[in-house]
């Protein structure tokens, strides 16, 4: 099944990770991807970290307003102090109470993206302290949609990507290298392109590798 | 597969059947709220019951008023904190503290009080501009329980630390000790803040407006609202709102795509601050 929306869920060691993972992805890249970085309430108008994780990405970071429609290719960064939720077509914000001490919450994200695309929502779990995310991925793979972790080997907190690993049955097991390389070809309008004549390796389950 | 999308496709129902209910039965409409959040509340509404699904919390809240008292807390408020994004106070100091200057009398709604974190600290930054007491603050709210503990203005000490931090960024030149009074376990807000307040309830979904306002603050509460009922909100809100009055958003809302995007101008700081110009 094609995906459609990606979401990812980062602590600490976060950034770092992610600005290995972002320049990976080519223009044109048709999921629209959404991230959970863990980040305290903004005391002052401060770094503006979407500011920071746009710099080597060829698709627009932003954080989203509330009831933004999610676009094709975009990559949404949830705000300081707000939980991003993810609805069929858009993103809502909320300010409920934080989970596992943490507004954005990872959990919160991932389980409304099982609500909301299912099979076709692939979360990614990053390095993190705390076990927020876990749950959530097991909601997405019940959904029937897929999980891929950072090596806890790689990791800078292997906490998060453990603990997702113990709560189900993950798809892959990464180095950040190979997620960025992986998410690349994920692209869902190549996929639905007839494939060109050239023999392309196919998996067992017939979808190309 | 198929049967993970039946299982949402009843859960939608279920939640559907249970709103209904609770509407025609008591009066609150919770059919217009985002579904997203909307959700994760109701599911930890039958998780907090005890009960097996979402058809027998329904059963329960059907028959029980103390079921529904709770049901319309989880649904319903918001957590909030003093001066959350405390350079929205800031600007307040700067643009809408002039502005209520101007008046021999203001009045000023808090639309969506919670239990009244935001309330104390506009208060707090209205006493410090000497302008309170030329104030009139109407804090709503539709729980009874937050309007409660608001009224009460009571907090723990051990909050007194994390208070005076975000107060001190909210631009707080003196001492955010002055505001509040101690014993051993707790503080209370001083009476000169306390009085200018009247905390009652409000439901934004089907109430009326209630008066006209120099100063309208509702901030991450349209975020629990999907857009047709944000819409009618809005429309309540400029409808209560004079020419020139300043409306207060949260951090991630923005009039921009909505039907009154022509009718504010943002003011300057990036706070969601705005002012009605027609």
């Amino acid at each position: 099944m094609r995906t459609e929306l990606v979401a990812i869920g980062a602590s600490l060691g976060g950034l770092e990770a992610l600005q290995r993972i972002l320049p990976a992805l080519p223009e044109g890249f048709s999921p629209a991807i959404t991230i959970v970085q863990h980040r305290h309430a903004r005391i002052t108008q401060g770094v503006d970290l979407a500011h920071l994780l746009a710099r080597n990405c060829r698709l627009p970071v932003a954080e989203p307003w509330d009831k933004e429609p999610i676009e094709a290719g975009h990559v949404y960064l949830a705000p300081a102090n707000y939980h991003l939720i993810v609805e069929r077509g858009q993103l809502a914000l909320s300010v409920d109470a934080p989970v596992m001490h943490s507004r954005p919450s990872v959990d919160v994200l991932f389980e409304s993206v099982a609500d909301a695309y299912g099979a076709t929502g692939l979360a990614v779990v990053l390095t993190g302290a705390s076990e927020d995310g876990a749950l959530g991925a097991r909601a997405i793979k019940a959904a029937g949609g897929q999980i891929w972790v950072q090596d806890p080997n790689t990791a800078a907190a292997p906490v998060a990507p453990r603990a997702a690993m113990a709560r189900t049955d993950v798809d892959a097991v990464l180095s950040l290298e190979e997620i960025g390389q992986r998410l690349a070809v994920l692209d869902a309008r190549k996929a639905a392109r007839p494939a060109p004549r050239r023999n392309r390796p196919r998996s067992k389950t017939g979808n190309p590798v | 597969m198929a049967d993970t999308a039946t299982r949402h496709q009843l859960e939608a129902l279920e939640i559907q059947l249970l709103l209904t209910g609770v509407a025609e039965r008591y009066g609150f409409d919770f059919r217009g709220y985002a579904p997203g959040s909307l959700t994760r509340r109701i599911r930890a509404a039958v998780a907090r019951e005890g009960v097996s699904s979402i058809s027998a919390l329904q059963e329960r809240v059907l028959r029980d008023p103390g079921c529904l008292g709770r049901l319309v807390e989880t649904v319903s408020v918001h957590t909030t904190s003093m001066f959350r994004d405390p350079e929205f106070y800031r600007v307040l100091r700067q643009e809408a503290v002039p502005m209520l200057r101007t008046y021999p009398f203001a009045r000023i709604w808090v639309a969506g009080c919670a239990t009244g974190e935001e309330v104390y600290s506009l208060a707090i930054v209205l006493h410090e501009a000497e302008i309170l007491e030329r104030c009139r603050i109407y804090a709503t709210d539709i729980s009874d329980a937050a309007l409660e503990r608001a009224r009460r203005g009571v907090f723990p000490l051990s909050d007194v630390d994390t208070h005076a931090l975000a107060y001190r960024a909210a631009g707080g030149a003196g001492d955010f000790a002055n505001h509040i009074v101690t014993d051993s376990k707790s503080a209370i807000f001083c009476q000169p803040l306390r009085q200018q307040v009247v905390f009652s309830q409000h439901n934004l979904v089907c109430d009326g407006p209630f008066n006209e306002f120099q100063l309208v603050l509702c901030r991450n509460v349209g975020i629990y609202f999907d857009k047709e009922l944000r819409r009618r909100v809005l429309e309540l809100i400029y409808g209560s709102l004079c020419k020139f009055g300043l409306l207060g958003l949260g951090m991630r809302e923005s009039l921009r795509y909505t039907f009154l995007a022509d009718a504010f101008q943002e003011l300057p700081g990036n706070v969601r601050l705005y002012r009605r110009i027609r």
